[in-house]
């Protein structure tokens, strides 16, 4: 029997190893993992490449991660955000890179990746520093950009209801990143609002097939972001 | 009524209503951080736009209710929205697609520098110790039909932000459609930048003076 769901968040990220290349969803708070993050966190793994669209904030979450200096590099569009302290510090002393990519060129390097096509061409970043010493090839008269795809050891990723096939559907706008970081990884682990059984999942509404995911844990309060900010935690607490 | 002070040019509200003015009945429309968000709020009686939002939102409504945020409901600026019936949520690779792909209409856009040439910069100073962020910016002038810069004229020191060549690292090369300021509507044409329309006691003399791309009538 196919059952992808596990117990807990320790659990579903336990065999992250030292080095690996992880997708985290998200677009600022929405869809981003805290839970899976901060076992993350607790389970050691170091030496990191995170692809995320941003760094985190305050000292939770991907902030958290990368305070623990637990990332080597960044692969993100908009390392800087509101209460964006950890990364901007430690980019400034020199103790983490980034890698910074236009958000539509993050998205399709990462759809690619699942899709097994190894670059393609964007007009997007044509003629800016982003495009420095990659290769250019003009097409109908228009220059592109040769862009090369992302593919993820993990995906960390938060989505709204889950089946034990790793069927998943969303909520509104923390959708994000999600669909595309489960089908660039090789193993996909998600965090659910709500585990549901098999067949609840109306498959004409299936976001995520559950062909792209590995794992599932439930988490059905997941803690918000801003909040914790706000009342200025620290994880681990 | 005594005025002491004579009103120079337009405010970021009359700014904000020249552009949703050119903006034509149906459009698909993406509207920038900041100022270029105030759009939305000028939109001409019996028009209907439909704004996209990078992160994934095509039918964004106005800001929810106090009390009524979904902090899983947002814009591209991370702020709570709303979704107006007939909206829909896709994915970023989507949302690009809309973008990159010539499906969205019109873009509007904050600028640090615009050029003659109408070269956008608005992304980054080039500044050693800045940190650099870009977000869909790039995306949206590569792939969007139309692109309408929202900007004062001047920077806070007074400094030209229509220049003839851009000092800051560049977000598109000849992108800019039109220059909405608050002191003119400048159309980027082959031939140069020319003035359509001034604002409140500006004349062209004044507006060259506050210039330093060269500017036509």
């Amino acid at each position: 029997m196919i059952n992808k769901i596990v117990k807990s968040a320790a659990e579903a990220v336990k065999d992250i190893h030292d080095g690996a290349i992880i997708m985290i969803s998200g677009f600022g708070e929405a869809g981003s993992p805290l839970e899976l993050i901060h076992a993350l966190i607790d389970q050691g793994a170091k030496d990191l490449t995170i692809v995320s669209n941003n760094t985190g904030s305050g000292n939770v979450g991907l902030a958290a991660l990368i305070e623990h200096k637990r990332v080597k590099k960044m692969i993100c569009s908009f390392p800087r955000t509101a209460n964006s302290t950890v990364f901007p510090e430690l980019y400034n002393a020199g103790e983490i890179e980034l890698e910074l990519v236009p958000q539509g060129t993050l998205a399709e390097r990462i759809r690619s990746g699942g899709a097994g096509v190894p670059a393609f061409y964007t007009p997007a970043s044509v003629n800016t520093p982003l495009a420095e010493g990659k290769e250019s090839r003009i097409f109908d008269g228009i220059e592109y950009v040769l862009e090369r795809s992302i593919k993820a050891d993990f995906s960390l990723v938060k989505c709204e209801q889950a089946d034990r096939y790793g069927n998943l559907t969303y909520h509104a706008t923390a959708r994000n990143f999600g669909p595309i970081m489960c089908t660039a990884a090789k193993k996909a682990i998600i965090q659910a609002k709500k585990v549901v059984e098999a067949g609840r999942i109306d498959p004409e509404v299936v976001v995520t097939p559950g062909i792209f995911v590995e794992r599932i844990v439930e988490v059905t309060n997941p803690v918000n972001e801003s909040d914790l900010v706000a009342q200025k935690l620290k994880y681990p607490w | 009524m005594v005025e002491n002070q004579t009103k120079i040019g337009w405010s970021k509200a009359e700014m904000a209503q020249k552009v949703a003015l050119d903006i034509p009945d149906g459009s698909y429309v993406n509207l920038g951080i900041g100022m270029p968000e105030m759009v939305a709020d000028f939109v001409p009686e019996g028009r209907e736009l439909i704004y996209q939002t990078e992160n994934g939102l095509l039918g964004m409504g106005p800001v929810p209710e106090a009390g009524k945020e979904d902090l899983e409901l947002v814009n591209a600026g991370k702020k709570p929205v709303t979704t107006i019936p007939g909206a829909s949520f896709f994915h970023h690779a989507d949302s690009f697609t809309m973008i990159r792909g010539g499906h969205i209409d019109v873009c509007v856009l904050g600028a640090m520098q615009v050029s003659a040439d109408g070269d956008l910069a608005n992304w980054s100073t080039g500044a050693a110790n800045a940190i650099p962020a870009v977000g869909g910016a790039m995306d949206l002038v590569a792939g969007v039909k139309r692109i309408f810069v929202i900007t004062q004229h001047n920077t806070k020191d007074g400094k030209a932000k229509l220049v003839k060549q851009c000092s800051f690292p560049l977000t598109g090369k000849g992108v800019v459609e039109t220059i909405y300021s608050n002191l003119a509507i400048i159309d980027v044409k082959e031939e140069g930048l020319f003035v359509r329309e001034m604002g409140p006691n500006v004349d062209f003399e004044y507006l060259k003076e506050r210039t330093e791309a060269e500017i036509f009538r």
